[in-house]
């Protein structure tokens, strides 16, 4: 038992023995600090936020810290290796370091015929592999200075149009995932299924399809082709009417995305930037209506254009497309020609398999294209597409042989990537993500 | 030939013009190959597409092409200069200092070719791992195939 | 005297309850290279739910995963990356080789490429495919919990 005179010193109610006394104290407080005011106030407990991240002064040589990033990071954009040079949190100098997906594709494509240069080409970017074979068969036919027919355009404008949707869908996804809106990576895909059913049914193959091939396409379309688009084309409205839902006025989208990560027109311009980031700056380029190509000019559409260049912007511009890419989809839908889906010149696409038992002239033409494969005239052609990374281009020389002397793919994304230690100067690591994740690179498309 | 490229023609008299299936060419000798881009860049080629090579090997007098495809968003033309660099320690200046969009393609060419760029901020390998010997796009770098059973060797021409 | 067991009692081996306990939580780590790893995402995601099997979490770091799915061609400069990231891993673990130019360099038979993964890390399961569609790839994984059911592949 403790006596009276103790308990009152040390002031300890002992158990039992008398009421309790429950007095409020200022134990346990402390001082909040020198400064009281109201503002420190505000700044502590976070009515106001104020950004002093960015330091404003020099900082020594070494106490700068290089961090590696990649090549195997979460942020699903592939082997993708950054070298960041930190001050605190904030990025002074980066370089892209890349070739870790490199594929020798170049020397591949010397050893292929032309024909079977669409299967090396449409591996460069997986997520648009039809653009790239778009771009090497129009090459090709410029080369032979054949004109594929127009039912054959029609076909090619179709899925390339649905392979923008699809493309952009994994871009909003990823997109999405790398900033914390992990179902939108679930919407993205779930969408893009649809459209892989249908390339399945037409291609043979969900990706990388191989079906652009220069003389036109693989296959006609399946009989019922129409019930399957006009059902994307129904599906497709709704379902980006959630993604905005989610993200377009989300207070947490916009903090993370505005005003970050941003390039300024004359940036894009000196650095080759094309595509949606260029768009996002402000500037209205693109190669559908600057060079159409491939019968699009026939289509009405409008080209989404940003104004800030900053990641909130490349994502409206995506979204946008998506739109006018339905636009385009049902357009040629409706108007679809009748005839010939590959050009009828013997010597450069195969004979039907049905005419092979039938006649000698196809077993042989059949023979010769497939093993040898059809010469193209010496020359040299640059044609581009618009992918949905930027312009996508197949510079091609040859020099009158089965297989092409020299086929170089002008990358969107290797350019696009040059450009990222400009968005991303004196930003944070967070933003880092966003970034790059709004530039979409694929990394096929960069090493090659 | 639109009146853009005449006024390049007229400033340039040493460039050879030709039409490759209906795509303006400009064939530049090698010394006027950074006076050429400049001109280009000011009369109206704001973007630098794509820098490439050709390896030739023995088939041209001069074994290299360098090849840089430029772009006039607001002319909307395209022209595309051509270059040509022997075997002997090849070298051609940098189109980066111009179009800082060139850089990587450069290197890339390096990487691939073994053509100096000079002036060239950062000259190093890009795709290929930084110990590798050998510039694998030239004709005399094999494929390094693996052999494979049921398949026919590779040719190389 | 009762000659069975009661109904709720189970008797098994460790080994057994081990193996059950492994397959029914693998961890993929993220190692999603070029093409396949579009198609291993599109496995992941809604439409193939690899969740149903436990399986949807990819953890980025590799100290936290047990099962490295190589998706996608693997690039000379990358093979001592992929060699590091596998001893990264805790035992036990395994490997699906998915796709072609996982298993044996696919159609780039040429200097840039490892022309097989299995020059690099030892694989338990190849998946063919270019790319294999989530429901080869799903087999693949299938087909590997059986063999670990079964015992086949002791870790």
């Amino acid at each position: 038992m403790v006596d009276e005179k103790t308990r009152e010193k040390l002031d300890i109610w002992v158990a039992g023995t008398e009421e309790p006394q429950f007095q409020p104290t200022d134990e346990g407080t402390q001082e909040f600090g020198l400064d009281e005011t109201d503002a420190r106030l505000d700044d502590q407990f976070g009515r106001v936020v104020s950004d002093d991240y960015v330091f404003d002064d020099e900082v020594a040589e070494d106490e700068r810290m290089v961090v590696n990033m990649g090549p195997q990071h979460p942020s699903t954009h592939g082997v993708l290796r950054l070298q960041l040079e930190l001050e605190g949190e904030v990025i002074r100098r980066t370089k892209p370091i890349i070739g870790y997906l490199h594929t020798g594709m170049e020397k591949t494509a010397e050893q292929l015929t032309f024909s079977q240069g669409p299967t090396n080409v449409t591996r460069m970017d997986y997520l648009a592999p039809l653009h790239g074979e778009l771009a090497f068969s129009l090459a090709v036919e410029r080369l032979l200075d054949i004109e594929v027919p127009p039912r054959a355009q029609a076909i090619r404008v179709l899925m390339t149009e649905l392979n923008r949707i699809s493309s952009h869908l994994v871009a909003l996804a990823t997109n999405g995932m790398d900033i914390g809106a992990l179902s939108m990576m679930i919407y993205g895909f779930r969408e893009r299924e649809s459209i892989l059913a249908f390339f399945e049914k037409t291609t043979g193959l969900r990706m990388n399809h191989n079906y652009i091939r220069p003389g036109g396409v693989a296959v006609d379309l399946p009989p019922g082709w129409k019930d399957d688009v006009a059902a994307i084309l129904e599906d497709m409205p709704r379902r980006l009417v959630q993604y905005d839902d989610l993200l377009k006025d989300n207070p947490i989208w916009l903090a993370r995305t505005e005003e970050v990560g941003v390039i300024s027109q004359e940036e894009a311009i000196a650095y080759s930037i094309t595509g949606p980031p260029l768009r996002a700056t402000g500037v209205d380029w693109d190669l559908r209506k600057a060079f159409p190509y491939s019968g699009i000019e026939q289509y009405e559409f409008e080209v989404p254009v940003g104004e800030n260049g900053d990641v909130y912007d490349r994502y409206r511009v995506r979204v946008d497309e998506i739109t006018e890419s339905l636009k385009i989809v049902e357009q040629v839908m409706d108007t679809m020609p009748k005839g010939d889906y590959r050009i009828g010149d013997a010597k450069i696409t195969p004979p039907p398999r049905a005419r092979i038992d039938e006649s000698m002239e196809a077993l042989i033409h059949h023979f010769k294209l497939f093993t040898e494969g059809f010469k193209v005239p010496e020359g040299e052609t640059y044609m581009a597409v618009e992918s949905p990374r930027g312009e996508m281009g197949c510079y091609l020389a040859s020099d009158g042989q089965a297989r092409p002397y020299r086929m170089h793919t002008r990358a969107p994304s290797f350019y696009n990537l040059q450009a990222l230690p400009i968005a991303m100067a004196d930003s944070l690591v967070a933003d880092t993500v966003a970034t790059i994740a709004s530039m979409d690179p694929v990394m096929g498309d960069v090493d090659r | 030939m639109s009146p853009v490229l005449e006024q390049l023609a007229e400033s340039f008299e040493s460039v050879t013009w030709e039409l490759s299936h209906g795509q303006d060419v400009a064939r530049v000798p090698r010394e006027d190959w950074e006076a050429f881009g400049r001109t280009a860049k000011e009369a109206g080629f704001e973007v630098c597409s794509d820098v490439t090579a050709v390896d030739w090997m023995r088939q041209r007098p001069e074994r290299f092409e360098v090849v840089a495809c430029l772009l006039s968003m607001s002319h909307k033309l395209r022209l595309r200069m051509i270059t040509t660099v022997g075997r002997e320690e090849p070298s051609v200046p940098s189109l980066t200092p111009i179009w800082p969009g060139a850089g990587y393609a450069e290197r890339e060419v390096w990487d691939m070719f073994g053509i100096r760029f000079e002036g060239h901020p950062d000259l190093t390998r890009i795709l290929m791992p930084d110990d590798w010997e050998g510039h694998p796009l030239r004709k005399d770098f094999g494929v390094g195939s693996v052999p494979v059973q049921f398949k026919a060797s590779h040719q190389v021409n | 005297m009762a000659t069975t067991a009661p109904g709720n009692l189970l008797m098994t081996t460790v080994e057994r309850a081990a193996n059950w306990a492994r397959t029914r939580s693998m961890f993929p780590a993220t190692f999603g290279l070029a093409c396949c790893a579009i198609e291993m995402m599109a496995t992941g995601a809604a439409h193939y739910d690899l969740a149903r099997f436990g399986m949807e979490v990819f953890r980025a770091s590799p100290r936290q995963a047990d099962l490295m799915i190589v998706a996608g061609r693997v690039s000379q400069k990358m093979a001592p990356v992929l060699r590091q990231v596998y001893d990264q891993m805790p035992d036990p673990k395994w490997v699906i080789s998915m796709g072609a130019c996982a298993s044996t360099g696919g159609m780039f038979n040429n200097y840039a490429l490892v022309q097989g993964v299995d020059q690099v890390v030892p694989v338990d399961i190849y998946v063919p495919g270019c790319p294999p569609g989530p429901q080869s790839l799903m087999h693949g994984i299938l087909t590997l919990h059986d063999k670990i059911m079964a015992g086949e592949i002791r870790v």
